[in-house]
């Protein structure tokens, strides 16, 4: 039971991870049309900026200035290169952000080098945001941060399992929770979020009443690269920062769009939960699978890495406009 | 494009593939020309989805990956018996492997061209990857399996021993693939997939299935994927799973651009250009994918017709006027623009220098000049280069826009 509810918490937080990846990689392609091919690497410069930026202001300052800068940095690209690209229509677009996250790649490693860096969260997320204790006679209870010794004593007769759940872990949820609500309060409450929805859909009667829509792009590209920052500074320190993390995680949100219905936020959420989970899932339980007269046999952890992909070949054959999407809209 | 085929053309082309190792000794060389023939074949068949179709494709590295696995099975398994499968045909196994597997997932990504095409042939490109290396008793993971190309009847003493005579049957499989796919733009089909690519609304209303034409072009794309798979196969004599991987998919993308995707000659110089790329900058710096994704998005933003595209407009503007007049010109603009990328190389080299050789001490073997990296004047010489040579090459530009509003670039 506790090894349940701690694999559920763990997918859930990852999903929330995934989530605030694929809302500024939806967010761009509703607004744009881009598959934006960078954004993965833009949440791997908003890792390697973090862990910078927090060698020499601590941590938490890193938090809010790395996304900012990576922010910056997508803006500044929309500016410079893909205004400059978009008249010539979609495939160039994306193939320019292909070209990028081959020079972002490259840069990053200039930079940073080409092992992992140590970036790791600060001490105060370090260790066990709460225990779970299953004890025999007891029955389950939960303490905050980490059981004392004595609790999780098992003697000769009771059983006791304690199962920690992680600080970074729940700091992730209550971040990236945070980041959505604050997102869901811009773009539904506030005057701006009203022009950027407009603009998704009828960008020319926006133009007409007297706003700038290619700046009204750039900003949601930044904001785009800035939650991917964001992701990037709050994986990065939980996970791994190395220069492999932007094309372990593109694929990966990639399917979330796909599955999630591409181009719609609240597809992309389910759809990140969701994969979230089953991967979770699939790598805690050792289940071995049939072997296929293939020799070894295998278990479903060892497939974990590619059942995000099997669901999506699965959507596509049953539902292909994805989990939310719209009839005639987004594939 | 005029899709007659140019009997000088062609008969230049043949010549070519048979005169090519003749050229130059060694067997270094003829290494070269079997995988620029295999790397054309590849593109061309890439340029059919990409060019013709307009369908932007991340993982075509799928298509020859299995057309390589399937060919060196059949090498291993069927070519030695009696009656064994003779060598020669063991890359059409490798195209049947290709275009089998583009008939399976076919229809599963062609439901629309552009983004969605994308994300889903990256994705599956993925996933045949991921299953690859899960399954070593397969694949052989990242060793790869291995073979022996010198098995079976030789008919006319030719074994396939020897690397000459894999050269000729890779020159003879390129000119007659390189045959088939121009052949295949001036059927009906390759016309109505250039209509697909241009307007697929327009092209159901007349009363054809868009998804079922880019269907079929993707099975024939991924036969000659196979072929080159398989090709490699017999050349390489070894395939391992890093043939159906993401970075294979992105190079064949990125050379097909830069070679260009409007004419036929634009893949084969992409082909041409991803040897020259993968075997020799690669040996000479550490920084090639660096210079690569960066004219890969100059190209992009200036020169959306690839290299094939430049000379063509280049060529035209030089007929239509008199080219003696433009001559100092263009040396201008060549020669800034090459003090623009010493400059800006010097940069590039000694900072990858500094980053992942500073122990072997800091100096940086640059166009046959050693700089030294902890002396100030080598980045302020690279530094001023680069300015030097961008402001009259931006000036250059300009003048040269005006003149040829076509061909600027």
């Amino acid at each position: 039971m506790e090894f349940f509810l701690i694999a559920t918490l763990n997918g859930v937080s990852y999903g929330l991870l995934l989530f605030l990846l694929s809302a500024g990689l939806t967010l761009i392609f509703s607004m744009m049309g881009v598959l934006h091919f960078a954004h993965a690497s833009f949440y791997m410069l908003g890792a390697y900026v973090g862990y910078s930026l927090s060698q020499s202001l601590g941590f938490w300052p890193a938090l809010l200035l790395a996304p900012l800068l990576v922010g910056a940095l997508g803006a500044l690209f929309e500016r410079a290169v893909l205004r400059r690209v978009h008249p010539l229509g979609h495939v160039p677009e994306m193939l320019v952000t292909f070209g990028l996250s081959y020079v972002l790649l490259e840069v990053v490693q200039l930079i940073w080098g080409r092992s992992a860096v140590a970036f790791t969260v600060p001490p105060a997320l370090q260790g066990p945001a709460f225990t779970l204790i299953d004890h025999a006679t007891l029955g389950l209870q939960a303490v905050w941060g980490a059981a004392p010794a004595d609790a999780c004593q098992a003697s000769e007769v009771v059983r006791v399992v304690c199962t920690p759940f992680p600080a970074s872990r729940a700091f992730m949820m209550v971040v990236s929770l945070a980041m959505l609500g604050l997102l869901w309060a811009l773009l539904k409450r506030s005057r701006i979020g009203l022009v950027i929805q407009a603009s998704i859909t009828h960008p020319q009667a926006v133009q007409t009443l007297g706003h700038n829509v290619p700046r009204v792009f750039m900003l949601v590209f930044g904001i785009g690269s800035a939650l991917a920052g964001l992701a990037g500074v709050i994986g990065g320190s939980t996970y791994l920062t190395d220069p492999a993390m932007a094309a372990t995680m593109g694929p990966i949100v990639f399917v979330v769009l796909v599955v999630g219905g591409v181009g719609s936020l609240s597809g992309a959420f389910v759809a990140s939960l969701l994969i979230g989970l089953l991967q979770t899932y699939a790598v805690s339980w050792n289940v071995p699978l049939p072997a296929f007269g293939l020799g070894s046999r295998m278990t479903l952890a060892q497939w974990a890495p590619v059942l995000p992909y099997v669901l999506m070949l699965a959507m596509l054959m049953l539902r292909p406009t994805g989990l939310l999407g719209r009839r005639g809209e987004g594939l | 494009m005029k899709p007659v085929l140019h009997k000088g053309l062609w008969a230049g082309f043949a010549l070519l593939l048979v005169l090519a190792p003749w050229l130059h000794d060694g067997g270094f060389w003829l290494s070269l020309l079997s995988q620029m023939g295999i790397a054309v074949i590849a593109c061309l068949s890439f340029n059919i989805l990409l060019g013709q179709g307009g369908m932007l494709s991340f993982g075509h590295a799928v298509y020859s990956g299995l057309g390589a696995y399937a060919a060196m099975y059949a090498l291993n398994h069927w070519c030695a018996g009696s009656p064994g499968l003779p060598v020669t045909l063991v890359p059409l196994v490798g195209g049947l492997a290709g275009m089998g597997c583009a008939t399976l997932l076919g229809w599963l990504s062609t439901r629309s061209a552009g983004t969605a095409f994308a994300m889903i042939t990256l994705a599956i490109g993925e996933l045949v990857f991921a299953v690859a290396l899960m399954l070593p008793e397969l694949s052989g993971g990242e060793a790869g399996l291995s073979g022996n190309r010198v098995v079976g009847a030789a008919p006319w003493g030719m074994t396939f021993g020897p690397a000459i005579q894999v050269y000729y049957l890779i020159a003879a499989y390129t000119l007659v693939c390189a045959a088939l796919m121009v052949a295949l733009t001036a059927t009906p089909l390759g016309r109505l997939l250039n209509a697909v690519r241009d307007n697929p609304q327009r092209v159901a209303f007349v009363g054809y299935d868009p998804r079922w034409v880019r269907t079929l072009a993707l099975v024939i794309s991924g036969f000659f994927a196979g072929v080159a798979g398989g090709l490699a196969t017999l050349n390489f004599e070894i395939v391992n799973a890093e043939a159906l991987g993401a970075a294979r998919s992105g190079a064949y993308l990125l050379f097909t651009f830069l070679g260009g995707t409007a004419t036929m000659f634009g893949p084969v110089l992409g082909g041409v250009l991803m040897v020259l790329a993968t075997v020799l900058l690669s040996a000479w710096t550490q920084a090639w994918l660096l210079y690569l994704g960066l004219l890969f998005m100059v190209m992009v933003i200036w020169a959306p017709d690839g290299l094939a595209g430049l000379l063509q407009a280049h060529g035209r503007a030089l007929r239509q006027s008199n080219w003696r007049r433009w001559l100092p010109l263009y040396m201008g603009l060549w020669l800034s623009g090459m003090v623009v990328l010493c400059g800006a190389g010097a940069l590039v080299e000694m900072t990858y220098h500094l980053q992942l050789q500073a122990v072997q001490g800091s100096a940086v073997r640059y166009l046959g000049q050693t700089l030294d990296v902890t002396q100030t004047s080598s980045w302020l010489m690279g530094v001023g280069m680069l300015l030097a040579g961008l402001l009259p090459f931006l000036a250059l530009r300009k003048r040269f826009a005006l003149a040829h509003p076509g061909a600027a670039a």
